[in-house]
């Protein structure tokens, strides 16, 4: 049995790890910086160039890096909780795909020439259609599947539409400029893009997390757990809206980072004993962690153009995925 | 506790899958629900747990319905052992345990839990995960876990399929055990020696309907089990205790033959 002792010190321990990577990632990047006196001036108000780097450059990308895989970890963790599937991803509810779509359209016609918030704007408002989608379908009384399937249509079409923004692009630079921001990355991105999504993913993670006991409860499948006095509906509105919120922002911000979601939740589950309602927090920090970490690494390797952050977390993910698979396959559950 | 289902009506797809049902069972008794397969046991046993909503009569626990006594007392009020039941990760056995202390608060291996474990006799499984149990384990955690409710009114769902003789014995001692000690308990039962041996009262079901309620001697008379069943059955008495072994099939003539 995993004891409360024991999981306060994961939880200690992760946090301290994103805390590093959070100052590691500050402290790395292309424009040279003296930190110290970086701080000294952002800390006492003065505008130099040091200052303004670290405020404008650094912390935003420090920031969006642990808050966008936090969204990612604890989200993943809620979905495969949720669906008791060890193979969801916080993309099945669709919400990215259509934050995609969002940041496509925006792009397609043109509105981030005229104004650069045009492409987040766009991602959210795309994941937000989503979100509404979702929710009318949750508040319906649909099952857990229906829901998914609901999802995983929207996936589907905003997939379609995003292959049709492309094909009729009006330049192979256009096309090839979409086909960039959607491998995801967190370079160049400001205060603004963090004042944008943050809240979005504080409200998401405050739902998903809500879920906790009821996540604990499912282990045992839907029929026992609500015998056990929890609201399947409730859950699920806790579960896929807080999804929509947090990754929805996050792709609106960042673009579509894959396998974080997916590949997070299978580390940490070992460590807090497979208990689902344990499993959230320590896997939005593992998320956290893995991403800042991943986003570091893009940074040390020297590659020019910088690699995209979601073909590096692909990369490293997928194969890591398989030996996973190979694993669970042992095991057996 | 007393649970009253007056004029249950269940339907499924359309189809009345429970009729106009109407049934008390009052704490402290072991009430064991037979039938053929396909007779709305489990349709009724997941009617009375408020998973499918009534399509006529009500349901009331000591006079309140679940609706009144709210989702969270309910999951207090009421502990539920599916059929079939699953784990879906591999946490160990006392955190399985424990989650049947989650309408009390927090998942914890607190004395309710473990008095669950030990009269389940799983202690010794308690730092097991559940990946790596028997199906006869597994079905003996899981009825830990609904004991460790401690809920006046406990509903399982054939809990003695998956056991063998040993442990079928010890789990029907359990549930009768659990009703001595003041709970109303409702168990589906296929095994009619087992119903027969350690069940108060049995209500058979057959086709949605009420065919008969009584002691099993009441119950398990050839010709009740005849027209539900479609089977001969053997009985006596040991000790007092009265025994039923299902003894051959009957044709159809036989049935219409044997029926009132």
């Amino acid at each position: 049995m995993t004891g409360m002792r024991h999981h306060r010190l994961l939880i200690s321990g992760l946090g301290l790890l994103v805390a590093l990577l959070f100052a590691v990632s500050l402290l790395i990047g292309y424009a040279p910086l003296d930190f110290g006196a970086a701080l000294s001036d952002l800390l006492a108000g003065r505008e130099s160039l040091p200052a303004l780097v670290l405020a404008e450059l650094r912390l935003p990308r420090a920031v969006l890096g642990a808050a966008v895989g936090f969204s990612l970890g604890v989200t993943g963790a809620a979905l495969q909780g949720l669906m008791r599937n060890p193979i969801a991803d916080p993309g099945i509810v669709g919400v990215s795909g259509a934050a995609a779509l969002g940041a496509v359209v925006a792009f397609y016609f043109g509105f981030s020439a005229t104004f650069a918030l045009a492409l987040p704007l766009g991602g959210l408002i795309g994941a937000g259609v989503a979100t509404v989608f979702l929710l009318m379908v949750a508040r319906s009384g649909a099952d857990t599947a229906t829901l998914i399937l609901a999802g995983v249509a929207i996936n589907a079409l905003a997939g379609a539409l995003t292959a049709l923004a492309l094909n009729l692009a009006p330049s192979p630079y256009a096309a090839l400029e979409v086909v960039f921001w959607l491998m995801g990355s967190l370079a160049d991105r400001s205060l603004v893009h963090v004042a944008l999504a943050l809240p979005f993913m504080v409200l998401g993670w405050g739902l998903v997390l809500a879920s906790a006991r009821a996540m604990d409860a499912l282990t045992l499948g839907e029929d026992a757990a609500q015998s056990l006095g929890f609201s399947m509906q409730r859950v699920r509105l806790l579960v896929v809206g807080g999804t929509a919120a947090a990754v929805g922002a996050s792709v609106a911000v960042a673009g579509a980072i894959g396998f974080v979601g997916l590949v997070v939740p299978h580390l940490v589950r070992p460590l807090v004993g497979h208990r689902p309602g344990r499993l959230l927090l320590a896997s939005g920090l593992a998320g956290a962690a893995l991403t800042l970490g991943a986003d570091i690494a893009v940074r040390l390797i020297p590659t020019r153009p910088e690699l995209k952050l979601g073909v590096v977390t692909a990369i490293i993910g997928a194969p890591f995925f398989l030996a996973m698979l190979r694993r669970l396959k042992v095991e057996g559950p | 506790m007393i649970v009253a289902a007056s004029g249950v009506e269940v339907r499924r797809g359309g189809a009345r899958v429970v009729r106009d049902l109407s049934l008390d069972v009052r704490g402290g008794e072991l009430l064991g629900l037979i039938g053929p397969n396909g007779a709305g046991k489990t349709s009724l046993l997941r009617a009375l747990c408020g998973l499918d909503p009534l399509a006529a009569g009500h349901i009331a626990f000591d006079g309140r319905t679940p609706a009144e006594i709210g989702r969270a007392a309910f999951g207090r009020t009421l502990a539920y052992l599916p059929q079939n039941g699953r784990i879906h990760w591999p946490m160990t056995v006392a955190d399985v345990v424990a989650l049947g202390r989650l309408p009390h608060g927090a998942a914890v291996l607190d004395d309710a839990a473990r008095r669950a474990m030990a009269a389940a006799d799983v202690t010794p499984l308690a730092h097991r995960t559940t990946g790596t149990l028997s199906g006869g384990e597994r079905a003996r955690v899981l009825l830990a876990r609904a004991l460790a409710v401690e809920a006046p009114v406990l509903l399982a769902d054939e809990p003695v399929a998956a056991l063998d003789p040993y442990h079928a014995l010890q789990v029907m001692e359990l549930l009768r055990a659990t009703a001595r000690a003041g709970a109303a308990v409702v168990a589906v039962l296929h095994d009619l020696t087992l119903a027969a041996r350690f069940c108060d009262r049995l209500a058979l079901m057959d086709r949605g309907a009420l065919a008969a309620l009584g002691t099993p001697v009441e119950v398990l008379a050839p010709a009740p089990v005849a027209a539900a069943y479609r089977v001969a059955v053997e009985s006596g008495t040991r000790d007092g205790v009265p025994f039923v072994i299902p003894w051959s099939r009957l044709d159809r003539t036989d049935r219409t033959e044997q029926s009132p």
